[in-house]
Formats: structure tokens, C-alpha cells, sequence
């Protein structure tokens, strides 16, 4: 049995599950809960001066009747006074010792204002303290959220006033709205942060509604951009998470679009200690950590890992600029004769969208037919071998599993990349 | 007369009940779900076994896209009878049979209840897909009011044509009005398509029966041209002793009154043999089930394995409890002061050193009797175009079917002929597919004779 506990900035966490900022983690009962059903630590909805929101408030993306691929908000930060919040926080420390509770903050740029909240919020008792320099919507237009994690010296600046008042681990948030997150979190490391936490939501409009052409979510037929997250947004983290992996040295926190145990510890081979949910929550209840953390122990277990520590970044030094990549590398598409069902989506994805290499099977009667449980014919379409350019195109347009592989060629040529290529000229 | 015993009538509900839609109307969830599992194939197999060629894919993806008037119009352009089509097809030898899920192990595609979904969508708004072309000056004449005349007349309108249904019938629409069973389609939806027809300007003389109220060289003085589209008469009566008994019934007549009375107005024997195992027989036995019938019996000479009925029918029989008898032939229709008492019949074998096609033998002294109230012959329908006789150059094959070229045009180069007086009978698609066609070879023969193009040519 794996042992799921992780070590982070000098803390134990049970596990690398934390419900993140919003929602979900908004007051004692619902974070008790959560770790009842199997969090590890919650990052308590941000807490700064009481603010108001809107009604609506969240939008989401469906694709082909699946519900909230993506999700989006334009809900704001706490809206309950400050010390109702600490007073839950102390309440839930006292009953949960084991188990961590990040305050996650957000005030003005005031560096009094910065130290009394963090002191504050240990004084009640949480484990940590994340700052929230990454919402994009509402707090950003004063000042807040966004607007300081867009400029690397406010991160840096801010980072090291919380810094010199602090005596918990300081995590200092991302947002991905930035052309290079690199730099900020840089100078969240510069500012003393014990670690970094990424990605926050992502600006976005969820769509329009071609009736009242109000947008959503809608707000007496107005909206506001808000902050895109859900399963949507996994790639988009996962790439933010390996470039600040490369960049820095003090630890990650992976958030954007987990919904299930491999989620997690493909953010956890990118680099991150610990993961945050909060959309799939939203979605589904906290009973899906049950899940993750089944899931992930079985696969440490196949794998003999015995801690995250094991394959954590595993994956980082995989990730790697175009140009060192090997040009002689080779594969090109096989169709399984017998898997095939003839729906010719990878010949017209082929024409059409990519490199004209698979011959079209003819509704005539032809060797590649095969008959069907009707007796009706089936059409397999045949891959032209020379021509194939290995894109991987049809294979992911592909509706049967496994049935377009992808197979290595030898070319016969040594490893050659870009870089290299350029470097012999 | 009356039948020896009738089934009890049963209570208004439970003939609703008895004869609920089969394939209910999708939901919009259902509808956008069922959609969404659409492949999108790129020279889609269901498409390729679809008689009307229907895009499939294409409007499949308008459902998803909630494009359903566009679905509709995909669907209407290729099949006017899209509705009835989407409800009596049998789509599991066609277009779902042909789906890629099948071979990939999944359920196929509801492609017919997703084409009902689109093409209701537009009946039930009122919305027309499709005006008449400008007129051409050119007046078509169509004999019968079932699937190949409609999707026949449709065709013309749209090129500009007068078009005239002539149908001897008072209601419109044929078979789909009179002949399907009840759980798959009412008249009312029937005479709905029919409406959308008729909004293309094309008139329909019911109650008029050509050669007799409409002679012959009438039309041909009025009409450019003359479509036929008869489909087959009645069923064939028995040759048996008995048979002229009260108490047999022929099985369209039969059919017929579960679609135009109240359902419990439709007599019914308390116990009902059917003969034959086609699928009109289907829709006999399964009619008198629902009726309240409380035996049904299906009398075939042959076995299982040989009956004409598609498999998706004949499980309709087996969930409504009918009993078969396989290899069993009726001899005698058995009387009771007047009336229908039972039916005496024999077994069989396949006759020795007889093919597939020959028919079997009665095994001697195996007579045994069904006792029944009711005898409903479903062997086959009998042609209708003896009237076609004092018509110059029209040629009837030996089964009574018309003989056309390519064109389907007939021997009498004014006339022309498709559906099921062609084809023998085969399914309403078929029909429509033909009407179509014949359309196509009419106007062809006229020279494509279009004031200009029409916006639904466009």
C-alpha cells in the first residue's frame, strides 16, 4: 500500500488532495465535510474585506449533451466578514488537528493591511497561507487579485511583506493571464514564497445568448468576463505547471482541471507536490476524493512507488522545446482490419484536415469489405505508407480504441534535432 | 351477423394503452444525447442503404446543432414522407442496420425516431420547407393518394408543375393512412404529411376513381402526363371451404378499421386466427391482441425460419403472446349456425426433393382444428391495375404488376407507373424513392419544361 502522505514547505499534508480557493471550501461545515470524505487540506475561500456579488454568478460549456466541460465564474472572494471566517478556521483546526487549512487571502496593496491579515489567520490557526494574486474578475478592477499577479515586482513585493510577517509557509497564487508566467512566479520565489500555486481561472466569456444577445453568465442581460476553469482547462495548467517547474525551485501546488486520479498525478508528474480541486467538486460533491485517492494508490502500487516523491516531475524533463526534438524519429498509421467499422472519419480527416495519405475505401464492393451483423458491408479504408507523415491525426479521430495505431519506422538515421541540425550548417 | 363470440370490449384507456405510439416521440435531451452519439461517418453506410438516400449524418448533426428545421429540410428534400418513414421504416435491415455501431458492438443510431423528431418539429409548427416551383404550364395527373403518388406530386410541384391527385379513397395518403398498424402510425399523422403536400398546391380529388368517374380519355385531354400509383388491392381471399363465412375477414379491411373507428367499435372475435406470416400479418395479430383478443393464432406452412416478416415484426408478435403454428396449412373454415367456429388445418412437410420456393406438402391424416370466432387471410394483396386494361400500350406483367422502363415509364409513353403496382410490394420508402424517380423520368420525357428554377432546387 502506497503511502499517500506528503511533505510540504516543512507541513504534513495526508494526502495531495486539497480543495481549492472558492466555493467549496466557503465555511467550516462544508470544509468538515471535505474532510470527512477524504481531503487531505482545504484553501479557505479567500478571505479579505466583505464584498458583495452578483446573481447569477457561473457558467459552463457543455459539449455533444455532456454537462460543465468548462466552467466559468464571476463570483468574488469572501463575502463574509473576516473574523467569522477565522473564527470557523479556528474551529475547524481545533476539530480536524491533522488535517491542514490554508487561509487563502486577498486585500489591498498595503503592506500593514498584508501583515495584519497574515497574522491574523495563523492566529487562527491555519496550516498555511495562500495569496491571491490570480482572480481575474471584480477584485483585479481594484487592485486585487490579478492586478498584482500580472506585474512581477507587485508579486515579489507583496510576496515578501507576508514573507517577513509570516512564521506558516507562504504559497503565492498564479494567474495564467500573463504572456510568461515564468517570470511571476520567479518573483513570487525572488519575494521569499515557500512555494507557488497555479494555475488560477482563466479570463473567458462563456457565450451569448442569440435571443437577448446578453452574455453569459447572465446579469440583468449583462455579464462580466469571469475566471474559465473545469476539464477544459487541464492542458492549459499542465503546460503552465512544467514551464514553472523548469523555472524554479520551491514547490508546486497543480490546480486546473482534476477531476479524477489521473488528472492529479499527471499534474504531480509535471512537477506539482500537492493538487486542488474545485470545479469537478462543484460538479459532483466532495465523495470524489474517495476516488483520487483509491485511484492514485492503486497506481503507485502497480508502479512500486511508495510516495508521490517517487514519480513527482518524472515527466519535467520530457517536456522540451521544439527544437530538440528528434526529426528522425518516424511513425506512421496502421488501421486494424478486423476493429475497423468503416465510418471513414479518418479518411476525410486525412484529406481534408491533414496530408491526403489514406485511400478512400469505394462503396463498391473491394478486397478491404467486410460484412457487418446485418450482413451490410463494411468499408475499411487503407493507409497509403509512403505518404503518411505520422500526425497522429486519424488516430485520434479514430471512434474505435485501438484501432489506428501509431507504428515506429526505422529510418535508419541517427537521433538528429533541429537545434542540432542548425548547430552542423 | 354476428361474430360466434367476441372478445370483451375493454376500457377506453386500455385501447389507448393497447395501441400507445411503439416508438414515442424523443425528448429534446433524448433527442440532442441520441444525436450526439452520431459518428458523422464521411460516405455514411445508413445514407447508402436509405431507397431515398436521406444525408443521415447531415441532419443528425443539425438535431445536435439544434438546427431542426434545417434537419427537417435535409430530411423532406430527399423523402417527403420523412415522418411516416421515420416511424414505419424498417430500419433495421436499412439505415440503422447499416450503422457503423453495429459493427463497432454498440446500439445503432435511432436514425428513424431521430428522423421523426425533426421532421415533427416542422409539422407541428406549421412551417413549410418547401414552395411551389413557377408554374410550367404543365399538368400531371397522378392515379392514387399513397407514398409513390405524394412523393411523385411533391416532386412535380416543386419543378412547377400542376399536379392532380385522383383517389378513389375518402380519406388521402394510401396505405399510410389506411394499412399500418395503429401502434405505429394513426391516420392523423398520416393525413398531416398529407397537408404539407397539399400546401404545394397540389389538388386532390378524393372519392374519384379513374376509368370509372374519371375516364381515361378525359385525363389524357386535360393532363401532359399521367403518374401511376395504385399500390396493391386487398388481400387475397382463401380458397377454402368456408371462407365466405361471417367471420372472415379480409386482413387490409381488417387494418383499415382500427385506423378510421373508434377501437371499440372494431369487431373482434374472442379467439382470431391469421394466415400467413408476412408483415401485414404481423399488424393483424398484433392488432387483434391489443383489440382485447384472448387467443391469437398465426397459421404459416412453413417454419420460423422462412417467414416473410421482418425480424423486428415478428418479436412485435411474440411480446403480444400470439401462438404460431409452423408447418401447419388451413384447410377448412369450420361453421356454427352461420358464423365462424374454427379452423381445421393439417401439418406439413417440405415436399421431397423440393427447392426452398416449391411448396410443402400436407402430411396426411395430421388434421386437427383451431377453434376460433374469427379467420383473417394475410397472403399477399392482389394487383389493382385491371383498370389500366382499355389504356393503349400499358403492359401488365403476369402478377398483375405494371411493366416501365428506366424512366418508369409505362408502354404508354404518357403514362407512368412506381410503388408497389411496380414493384409487386415492397416498404413506403421504396414506394417514395420510385414516385421520385418516376417523377424524374416524367419530366424528363417533357423536356425538363422549368419556367426558372424554384427556391428549394437552389
Amino acid at each position: 500500500m502506497a503511502d499517500l502522505k506528503v511533505k510540504f514547505c516543512g507541513i504534513e499534508s495526508p494526502n495531495p488532495f486539497w480543495l481549492a480557493s472558492g466555493p467549496p471550501s466557503n465555511t467550516a461545515g462544508q470544509v468538515m465535510r471535505a474532510f470527512d470524505a477524504g481531503w487531505g487540506g482545504a484553501v479557505w475561500k479567500t478571505i479579505g474585506e466583505p464584498i458583495q456579488n452578483t446573481s447569477s454568478r457561473y457558467g459552463a460549456i457543455d459539449y455533444n449533451g455532456v454537462r460543465v466541460m468548462g466552467f466559468n465564474n464571476i463570483e468574488l472572494i469572501s463575502d463574509r466578514p473576516i473574523e467569522v471566517n477565522l473564527k470557523e478556521i479556528a474551529e475547524v483546526k481545533k476539530r480536524y488537528p491533522k488535517h491542514l487549512v490554508i487561509a487563502s487571502l486577498m486585500v489591498e496593496s498595503k503592506k500593514e493591511t498584508w501583515q495584519d491579515i497574515v497574522k491574523r489567520a495563523e492566529d487562527a490557526g491555519s496550516d498555511a497561507l495562500e495569496l491571491n494574486f490570480g482572480c481575474p474578475h471584480g477584485m483585479s478592477e481594484r487592485g486585487m487579485g490579478a492586478a498584482v499577479g500580472q506585474v512581477p515586482d507587485y508579486t515579489e513585493m507583496i510576496t515578501s511583506w507576508a514573507k517577513e510577517a509570516a512564521r506558516t509557509p507562504v504559497i503565492s497564487k498564479l494567474t495564467p493571464n500573463v504572456t510568461d508566467i515564468t517570470q511571476i512566479a520567479q518573483a513570487a520565489e525572488r519575494g521569499g514564497a515557500d512555494a507557488v500555486s497555479l494555475i488560477n481561472t482563466i479570463n473567458s466569456l462563456m457565450g451569448v445568448d442569440l435571443e437577448s444577445f446578453a452574455p453569459r453568465p447572465v446579469v440583468a442581460g449583462k455579464s462580466s468576463h469571469g475566471g474559465y476553469c473545469g476539464p477544459a482547462v487541464k492542458p492549459i495548467a499542465l503546460h503552465l505547471v512544467s514551464s514553472v517547474a523548469k523555472k524554479i525551485k520551491i514547490p508546486i501546488v497543480g490546480i486546473g482541471g482534476i477531476s479524477n486520479w489521473t488528472d492529479a498525478a499527471e499534474h504531480i508528474a509535471l512537477g506539482a507536490s500537492i493538487v486542488q480541486v474545485c470545479t469537478a467538486v462543484m460538479h459532483y460533491g466532495f465523495r470524489i476524493v474517495e476516488d483520487m485517492s483509491d485511484g492514485l494508490n492503486a497506481y503507485m502500487d502497480d508502479h512500486h512507488y511508495r510516495t508521490t516523491e517517487d514519480f513527482r516531475a518524472r515527466a519535467v524533463p520530457n517536456v522540451k522545446d521544439w527544437g530538440d526534438l528528434d526529426l528522425n524519429y518516424k511513425v506512421i498509421a496502421d488501421i486494424n482490419h478486423d476493429l475497423c467499422i468503416g465510418c471513414q472519419l479518418c479518411y476525410i480527416a486525412c484529406e481534408d484536415g491533414a496530408h491526403q495519405c489514406i485511400e478512400r475505401a469505394p462503396i463498391t464492393a473491394n478486397a478491404n469489405a467486410k460484412k457487418n451483423a446485418h450482413k451490410m458491408e463494411v468499408y475499411v479504408p487503407k493507409i497509403i505508407d509512403e505518404e503518411c507523415v505520422g500526425c497522429n491525426l486519424c488516430a485520434l479521430v479514430c471512434p474505435v480504441d485501438n484501432c489506428i495505431t501509431m507504428r515506429q519506422i526505422n529510418t535508419g538515421q541517427p537521433p538528429m534535432s533541429w537545434n542540432q541540425k542548425v548547430a552542423s550548417f | 351477423m354476428t361474430l360466434r363470440e367476441t372478445a370483451p370490449k375493454l376500457a377506453p384507456e386500455q385501447y389507448e394503452a393497447n395501441f400507445a405510439d411503439i416508438s414515442p416521440r424523443m425528448t429534446p435531451r433524448q433527442a440532442a444525447i441520441e444525436a450526439a452519439r452520431c459518428l458523422y461517418c464521411f460516405d455514411a453506410p445508413c445514407t447508402i442503404a436509405c431507397p431515398t438516400h436521406i444525408d443521415v449524418p447531415s441532419f443528425i448533426k443539425k438535431i445536435a446543432s439544434n438546427n431542426l428545421r434545417g434537419s427537417a429540410r435535409v430530411i423532406l428534400s430527399a423523402n417527403i414522407l420523412g415522418e411516416s418513414c421515420g416511424r414505419v421504416c424498417p430500419t433495421e435491415s436499412l439505415c440503422e442496420g447499416a450503422c457503423v455501431m453495429v459493427e463497432k458492438g454498440e446500439q445503432a443510431i435511432e436514425i428513424g425516431r431521430l428522423q421523426r423528431y425533426s421532421v415533427d418539429h416542422v409539422l407541428d409548427c406549421n412551417i413549410d420547407l418547401f414552395t411551389a416551383g413557377v408554374p410550367n404550364g404543365k399538368k400531371v395527373a397522378c392515379i392514387g393518394s399513397g407514398p409513390a403518388s405524394l412523393a411523385c406530386a411533391t416532386e412535380l410541384a416543386k419543378w412547377g408543375y400542376a399536379a392532380t391527385i385522383f383517389d378513389k379513397n375518402k380519406l388521402p395518403g394510401g396505405l399510410n393512412t389506411y394499412g399500418i398498424a395503429a401502434y405505429k402510425t394513426r391516420a392523423k399523422d398520416s393525413l398531416r404529411e398529407v397537408e404539407m403536400v397539399k400546401r404545394l398546391g397540389i389538388k386532390f380529388e378524393q372519392g374519384k376513381e379513374v376509368g370509372r368517374d374519371a375516364p381515361f380519355p378525359l385525363l389524357e385531354s386535360q393532363f401532359d402526363a399521367i403518374f401511376i400509383g395504385v399500390g396493391l388491392g386487398e388481400t387475397w381471399s382463401l380458397d377454402l371451404p368456408g371462407s365466405d363465412l361471417h367471420g372472415v375477414y379480409n386482413a387490409l379491411e381488417f387494418i383499415e378499421r382500427t385506423k378510421t373507428r373508434n377501437f371499440a367499435e372494431v369487431e373482434i372475435g374472442r379467439r382470431v386466427a391469421c394466415i400467413g406470416a408476412g408483415n401485414t400479418a404481423i399488424d393483424v395479430v398484433t392488432a387483434a391482441h391489443r383489440l382485447g383478443a384472448e387467443s391469437v393464432h398465426l397459421i404459416y406452412r412453413r417454419g420460423e425460419s422462412q417467414i416473410p416478416a421482418f425480424r423486428y415484426e415478428f418479436e412485435l408478435a411474440q411480446r403480444d403472446t400470439v401462438m404460431f403454428h409452423w408447418h401447419t396449412q388451413p384447410i377448412r373454415v369450420i361453421a356454427e349456425s352461420g358464423a365462424v367456429a374454427g379452423l381445421e388445418c393439417v401439418k406439413t412437410r417440405p415436399a421431397s426433393g423440393a427447392t426452398k420456393s416449391s411448396a410443402p406438402e400436407a402430411i396426411p391424416g395430421s388434421n386437427f382444428v383451431i377453434p376460433v370466432d374469427m379467420v383473417v387471410p394475410a397472403i399477399g394483396q392482389k394487383p389493382v391495375t385491371e383498370f389500366l386494361r382499355p389504356v393503349k400500350g400499358i403492359e401488365l406483367k403476369k402478377n398483375g404488376t405494371i411493366a416501365v422502363n428506366e424512366r418508369n415509364q409505362t408502354g404508354n409513353p404518357k403514362y407512368f407507373a412506381a410503388g408497389d403496382c411496380v414493384n409487386g410490394g415492397k416498404e413506403v420508402v421504396d414506394a417514395v424513392a420510385e414516385g421520385m424517380a418516376a417523377a424524374r423520368g416524367l419530366d424528363a420525357w417533357l423536356g425538363h419544361p422549368r419556367a426558372i428554377l424554384s427556391r428549394s432546387d437552389a
